[in-house]
C-alpha cells in the first residue's frame, strides 16, 4: 500500500514540476471526458490549447487571450497577498463590479468633455478606490467585530450584482439609448476608452497594469518587509506576532490591496472589452481569479502563467463549443479538473510516497 | 528474572545509524534507566520496543518469547505501556473522557470513573475523573497519562523524561508511585538525562552515546559526574560567570497585570520585579503558571499599561515588539516551532524575523538578504548549530539545534535585557552547557538576563536571584546562594518568602 511521508523540506523540484504535471493530467483526463462525449479527443485538446495560439485564426484569438488574462492576473495578484497570509477575500467579484461602476461613473460624469489626460487617470483612481472601499467593509468588520471575512466579502458580491443592475437601468443608463438598459459605450468615448496600447496585440492598459502588478508583487514578496510579513503571518501567525507583525493592520492591508486591484481590473474591463455598465457585466472574473491565484501557487510569475492558461481554456473552449459542438458544461468541467488535479499533485511538494509494509518512522 | 531482552538491535536511517548493535536486559520489577543525550538513539530504541519502528537487525524477547510488535497496539496488548514526554490530551474533555478515548474497548463511563478512582488511590496519584483536563496542572496531566497506562496492567512501563514538567514535590510523588509499581513487579524503563533523579530512583542504568551502548552501571554507586562523562564522552565544565558585580536597574516591572489571553491561559497578577545590568534573574515554576504570558507581556506581544514595564526608566508597556527590540529588549519564547521560529522558513529568514531591527537588516522596508544570510551564518558558527546551510528550513533542524539557533539569535543582538523561556529545553547536555555559558557571558558584558525555566538545577546553576511564578503571581526574589530544594519547593507551591524562610 502507498503511504505519504512528510518531507523535511518542501521539494524544490516539485514546486515547479507539480503545476506542469497537473496540466498533463488534466489533458489526459480531459481527453477521456471528450472521448466519452463522442468527440475526437486529440482534436478537442488541439482546439482548446493549440489553435488559439498557433492555429489558422490565432491572429484573432491571441489578443482575446491577453484581454481575458489581464483582469484574471490583476485580481489574482491582489488576492495572492491575502491568501498567503491566511486572509480570505472571496468577494473579489464584488470589488471588481464596484470598481467598474465607479470608473464608469467618473467617465460618464465628464461626458462629453474631451480631456483624456485628466479623465482616464481619474477613472483609474476611482476604480481603485471603489474596489478598496468595497473591501473595507469586510476588513473593518473582521478587525473590529471579528466577523468572518469569507462570508462578508462573498455576500457583498450579491449586493454589488444588484447595484450594477440598478445603475444600468437607473443613474448610469444611456440617455440616448431609447430606454434600453445599459450605460453609454465607453469605447466610443475617446477620453475614457481603454484601448490597445499596441494595436492588434490585446495589450490594453489593463494588461500593462497587470504585468506591472506582477513585477511589483514579485519584488514585494522577495525583497520587501511587507511580503515577508505576509508569508510569515501565513505560515506561523504566532511567530509573526512575536516578530512584530500587527495582525489587524495586515488584515486591513491585504484586503484593501486585493480590493483595489480587483476594482481597477473592473474599471479597465468596463472601459475596454465590456464597454458599458450592464446587468450582464459580471463575468465571474473575480471568482476565476481565485483559481488562477492557486493554480499559480500564489507566486506572481506562476499567476501570470496561470492567468494566461486559464484565459486560453476560455478562448479555446469557446472555439470548441462553436466548431466541435462541445457543451459548455464540458468546458467548465475541464477547467474544474485543472484545479482538482493541481490540488492533488500539490501533495508531492511537501510529501513523498512510500511503499508501506516498510516501517513508519 | 528477565522481562525484556534486547540483543543486537540495529536501526539505520539515511545518513545516520540511530541504534547500533544495542543489547541489554530489563529485569522484572526493575527500574532501568536509559541515559543519553539528544540524538543518542533513546527515542528510536523506545519506539522499537513500542512497535513504532522496525529494527534492521537484532531481536527482542519478552518473558523469554520472541517479541516483534508490528504496531503500538500489539506492543500494548503484550503489556508494554508508554508515557510520552508530550501529552496527547484534549483540554476541553474530562479526565475520564480523555482516558476512554485512548482505549480499545472503553467500559461504561461509570465503571471507568470507578477504575480511575481506585487506581489513583492505590498508587498515590490523586486525580478526579470528572476534572476538565484544561484546568489541570502539568503534573496532574501526567497523572492522567500514567493512569491511562496503568489501567492496561502493563508489565513494562516506559517513561520518557517524565520529570521535566514537575515541581520537586510532584517529582517525589511520582517516584513514590514508580517505586510501588516496581515493588509489585512492574518493570520500568526510565528515560532521562537528569542524573540525580536516576541516582535516586533507578536500580540499573544503560548509557547510550551516538547509537551505541557505551556503558552500564549501578547508578546508586556511581557519581553523577562519572555518568555524565560516559554520556557525553568527555568531562563537562560547569558554566561560570566571571564577576558577580551588577550595575543599575535596567528592567523594572511595576504591578504588571494582564488578563488571561485565552480560556486555558493564566492571568498575570500584580508582578513586580527589578533586574540590574549584569544580573541573571531566574524565574522558576511549573508550566502553565503564567510563563508564556509573562514573556508575551515583556516581548510586546501583549500590551499593558505603559509604566507597568520599564526599560532603563522609560515606560515601554504600550510599545510593539520591534520598538522594544530597538530599545534593547530581546526575548526568546519557549515554543520553538511556530513561535520563536517559523518552521517552514529558512534559517536566513528566521534570522531576519527578529534580527531585523537591531542588526539593521533592511532599509526603507527593503530587505538586505545578503546581510541577513551573514547574520544567520554568524549565529550558526558561534552557537555550533548543526545544519547543512543557512537556507535549510527551520523544521529540518533537530529541536536542540533549533533551540541553539533561537537563543543564539537573540544573544547575538547584544540586547540590554534578554528574556529567555526554557533556554535549554530538549537540548543535550553539552549544548545546554554552552547555551548557559553564553547567557552568563552576556550578563558579564553588562546585559540583564531573565531566565524562566522549569529546570531548577539550571536556575541554581546560572541565576543570581530566584523568584517563583505561581498562578500568575511572582514571589519576592531570594539569592540563589544557599537556596535548598525544599525552600524552592515551598516557594513554587505559592508559600511566601517568610514561610519559606522558616521551613
Amino acid at each position: 500500500m502507498l503511504k505519504l511521508e512528510k518531507r523535511p523540506q518542501p521539494s524544490k523540484f516539485w514546486t515547479y514540476a507539480a503545476p506542469l504535471l497537473a496540466v498533463v493530467i488534466t489533458i489526459v483526463l480531459g481527453m477521456g471526458l471528450f472521448a466519452f462525449l463522442g468527440n475526437d479527443p486529440i482534436l478537442s485538446i488541439k482546439t482548446i490549447f493549440w489553435d488559439p495560439v498557433f492555429g489558422e485564426f490565432a491572429y484573432m484569438d491571441r489578443p482575446e487571450v491577453i484581454k481575458k488574462a489581464a483582469p484574471l492576473i490583476l485580481i489574482a495578484i491582489g488576492l495572492s497577498f491575502g491568501f498567503r497570509a491566511g486572509i480570505w477575500n472571496i468577494g473579489a467579484e464584488g470589488q471588481y463590479i464596484i470598481g467598474a461602476i465607479c470608473g464608469a461613473g467618473v467617465a460618464l460624469a465628464f461626458y462629453p468633455t474631451e480631456a483624456r489626460w485628466l479623465i482616464f487617470p481619474l477613472m483609474i483612481i476611482a476604480g481603485l478606490l471603489g474596489g478598496l472601499l468595497w473591501a473595507l467593509i469586510p476588513a473593518i468588520l473582521r478587525v473590529y467585530f471579528k466577523t468572518n471575512e469569507i462570508l462578508v466579502s462573498l455576500m457583498l458580491v450579491y449586493v454589488a450584482e444588484v447595484l450594477i443592475k440598478a445603475f444600468s437601468i437607473g443613474l448610469l443608463r444611456n440617455p440616448d439609448g431609447f430606454g434600453m438598459p445599459g450605460s453609454r459605450n465607453l469605447r466610443q468615448y475617446a477620453s475614457a476608452a481603454n484601448n490597445e496600447v499596441i494595436a492588434g496585440t490585446g495589450m490594453h492598459w489593463g494588461a500593462i497594469t497587470a504585468v506591472f502588478a506582477v513585477i511589483v508583487a514579485y519584488i514585494l514578496f522577495t525583497r520587501h518587509q511587507f511580503g515577508f510579513n505576509v508569508r510569515l503571518a501565513g505560515q506561523s501567525p504566532r511567530a509573526a506576532g512575536f516578530a512584530g507583525v500587527n495582525a489587524n493592520r495586515l488584515v486591513m492591508r491585504c484586503l484593501l490591496l486585493s480590493g483595489a486591484l480587483a476594482g481597477v481590473a473592473g474599471m479597465f474591463e468596463v472601459s475596454g472589452p465590456a464597454g458599458q455598465i450592464m446587468g450582464s457585466f459580471p463575468s465571474f472574473y473575480g471568482f476565476t481569479a481565485i483559481i488562477v491565484a492557486f493554480l499559480g501557487r500564489l507566486h506572481p510569475i506562476g499567476i501570470l502563467l496561470a492567468g494566461l492558461l486559464m484565459a486560453l481554456t476560455y478562448i479555446g473552449g469557446e472555439t470548441a463549443e462553436l466548431t466541435l459542438n462541445l457543451p459548455s458544461a464540458a468546458i467548465l468541467t475541464f477547467q474544474g479538473m485543472l484545479l482538482f488535479s493541481l490540488l492533488a499533485v500539490d501533495v508531492l511538494t511537501n510529501y513523498r510516497f512510500k511503499f508501506a509494509g516498510a516501517e513508519v518512522r | 528474572m528477565t522481562l525484556l531482552n534486547l540483543s543486537g538491535l540495529t536501526k539505520a536511517y539515511p545518513g545516520v545509524v540511530a541504534n547500533d548493535d544495542i543489547s541489554f536486559a530489563v529485569g522484572k520489577g526493575e527500574i532501568h534507566a536509559l541515559l543519553g543525550e539528544n540524538g543518542a538513539g533513546k527515542s528510536t530504541l523506545v519506539k522499537t520496543i513500542y512497535g513504532l519502528v522496525k529494527p534492521d537487525a537484532g531481536a527482542m524477547s519478552l518473558n523469554g518469547a520472541p517479541f516483534t510488535p508490528q504496531n503500538p497496539r500489539e506492543a500494548r496488548s503484550a503489556g508494554i505501556a508508554m508515557v510520552f514526554q508530550h501529552f496527547s490530551l484534549f483540554d476541553a474533555l474530562s479526565v475520564a473522557e480523555n482516558i476512554a478515548l485512548g482505549m480499545e474497548n472503553p467500559p461504561s463511563p461509570r465503571d471507568l470513573s470507578a477504575q480511575i478512582t481506585s487506581v489513583s488511590n492505590d498508587y498515590g496519584l490523586p486525580l478526579s475523573p470528572d476534572s476538565i483536563v484544561g484546568d489541570l496542572s502539568a503534573g496532574e496531566r501526567q497523572r492522567v497519562e500514567i493512569i491511562r497506562c496503568l489501567l492496561q496492567n502493563p508489565k513494562l512501563l516506559i517513561m520518557d523524561e517524565p520529570t521535566s514538567v514537575l515541581t520537586p514535590g510532584e517529582v517525589e510523588t511520582l517516584f513514590g508511585t514508580l517505586r510501588k509499581l516496581a515493588d509489585e513487579g512492574t518493570s520500568i524503563l526510565y528515560i532521562s538525562h537528569k542524573l540525580d533523579e536516576i541516582r535516586a530512583l533507578c536500580h540499573h542504568a544503560t548509557i547510550l552515546r551516538l547509537g551505541k551502548v557505551v556503558g552500564t552501571c549501578n547508578p546508586r554507586e556511581t557519581t553523577s559526574s562519572a555518568m555524565a562523562e560516559m554520556m557525553v564522552g568527555f568531562a563537562l565544565s560547569t558554566p561560570k560567570k566571571a564577576s558577580d558585580s551588577t550595575g543599575e536597574t535596567v528592567l523594572e516591572l511595576r504591578g504588571l497585570s494582564a488578563p488571561a489571553p485565552h480560556r486555558f491561559g493564566t492571568a498575570l497578577r500584580d508582578i513586580s520585579m527589578t533586574v540590574s545590568a549584569g544580573q541573571v534573574y531566574g524565574i522558576g515554576g511549573v508550566a502553565g503558571n503564567g510563563q508564556d504570558e509573562l514573556v508575551a507581556a515583556l516581548s510586546g506581544e501583549t500590551k499593558t499599561k505603559g509604566d507597568m514595564v520599564c526599560l532603563s526608566g522609560q515606560p515601554i508597556g504600550t510599545l510593539p515588539p520591534n520598538a522594544r527590540r530597538a530599545a534593547g529588549l530581546c526575548a526568546a519564547p519557549e515554543e520553538r516551532n511556530g513561535h520563536a521560529a517559523a518552521p517552514d522558513m529558512s534559517l536566513t529568514e528566521n534570522a531576519l524575523m527578529t534580527g531585523n531591527t537591531r542588526m539593521d537588516l533592511s532599509k526603507n522596508g527593503f530587505l538586505n538578504w545578503h546581510k541577513a544570510r551573514d547574520f544567520a551564518a554568524q549565529i550558526i558558527e558561534k552557537f555550533d548549530v548543526r545544519t547543512p546551510s543557512t537556507e535549510t528550513a527551520a523544521r529540518a533542524l533537530s529541536g536542540g539545534n533549533l533551540q541553539k539557533f533561537v537563543v543564539g539569535r537573540e544573544i547575538m543582538q547584544n540586547p540590554k535585557v534578554l528574556i529567555v523561556n526554557q533556554p535549554t529545553w530538549g537540548v543535550d547536555a553539552a549544548a545546554a552547557a554552552s547555551i548557559r555559558q553564553a547567557l552568563l557571558d552576556l550578563a558579564d558584558q553588562g546585559s540583564a538576563v531573565v531566565v524562566i525555566s522549569q529546570d531548577l538545577d539550571e536556575i541554581l546553576e546560572i541565576a543570581d536571584s530566584f523568584a517563583a511564578l505561581n498562578e500568575g503571581r511572582l514571589s519576592a526574589p531570594v539569592p540563589t546562594q544557599g537556596l535548598t530544594m525544599e525552600k524552592i519547593g515551598l516557594m513554587l507551591g505559592g508559600a511566601t518568602e517568610q514561610e519559606a524562610a522558616h521551613a
